[in-house]
């Protein structure tokens, strides 16, 4: 898991991936897509139901799950503010015209990542080169980026130490492999930023 | 809503508008007769702040500041070094409805965003 992203000619980025990462990186992006849940259906919606789904509002309470309350904070308070009914009904109400269609943009970067993946054919333990777009390469630094929110909020990271603990866990601490993942993930992440920002 | 708090409180100032999202055309009427009492202060702007946070890479904070504000890459970096050393910034500032925007984008990218009423 050393590889990482080079610039494209096309302003797009490239990277090999050999058939572990590419399992890897498909399994956290589906527990992912699983995990903010169920999208509206597309494609086969009818007018009735367009204007249901328009009308639709999201919910008013933050996600109980530590995890989906980072990836959709509050839009109101911050860690500075205590909250006062104000503040919360401010955060209620920009949550219920807003939460749908965040989540609806995290599964489209979450689903662009495992369709470019499953593009790829490494052959004979090889590594396959994985080839993006400018577009892609957006969609696959959000995806990115939320595959480390989600980790790195179930590892519990609170503060830039922690890097530097994690990474002295014994062989067998069960959290090593997700510490890892944690970790490699950062390094395409951090590889694609230097890739667009030239 | 709850009754009007007791104790003074420096969050008392984001009352929320009515329907601010929903009905955006109606939200600009700080005049309108209908809501004497919610109307405080409506010459103080609203910031988008972005808070630190232990996960998001700097160089991936800075590219978001580029990306979607359009910042230069110096302003963008020490915007990403005021969040990351002194825990937030002020990353724009503007009306209500133009912070809630941003706020919104903010938490596409995955930043650790939010509004408040300018304190000045």
């Amino acid at each position: 898991m050393t590889g990482h992203f080079e610039p494209l000619p096309d302003g797009g980025a490239s990277v090999p991936l050999d058939e572990v990462e590419i399992s890897i990186l498909r399994s956290l992006a589906v527990q992912l897509m699983e995990l903010i849940g169920p999208g509206e259906e597309t494609g086969e919606r009818e007018g009735d139901d367009l204007l249901a789904s328009i009308f639709n509002d999201g919910p008013s309470e933050p996600p109980a799950d530590p995890v989906l309350a980072r990836l959709f904070p509050d839009a109101y308070g911050g860690p500075d503010l205590v909250p006062d009914d104000d503040v919360r009904a401010a955060s209620a109400e920009f949550r219920r015209y807003t939460e749908n269609d965040l989540r609806s943009r995290k599964r489209e970067d979450a689903l662009a990542l495992i369709r470019a993946l499953d593009t790829l054919a490494p052959t004979g333990g090889g590594s396959a080169e994985l080839r993006l777009k400018p577009e892609e390469c957006r969609q696959w630094l959000g995806a990115l980026n939320d595959l480390r929110l989600a980790i790195g909020t179930r590892l519990e990271v609170t503060d830039e130490e922690d890097g530097g603990e994690l990474l002295r866990l014994p062989d067998s601490d069960p959290r090593k492999p997700m510490v890892m993942a944690y970790l490699w993930l950062g390094g395409l992440q951090e590889t694609l930023v230097e890739s667009l920002m030239g | 809503m709850g009754p009007v708090s007791a104790h003074p409180s420096p969050t008392n100032t984001l009352r929320p508008h009515h329907c601010t999202l929903s009905v955006p055309v109606e939200t600009e009427r700080p005049e309108s007769s209908e809501a004497p009492f919610e109307v405080p202060e409506p010459d103080l702007p609203w910031v988008t702040i972005v808070h630190n946070d232990p996960v998001n890479l700097m160089s991936y904070v800075s590219y978001v500041f580029q990306t979607y504000f359009g910042y230069s890459k110096d302003k963008a970096h020490q915007l990403m070094l005021d969040v990351h050393h002194k825990g937030r910034a002020v990353v724009s500032s503007g009306s209500r409805e133009e912070m809630e925007r941003d706020v919104q984008a903010m938490h596409g990218y995955g930043l650790w965003a939010t509004l408040q009423q300018d304190r000045r």
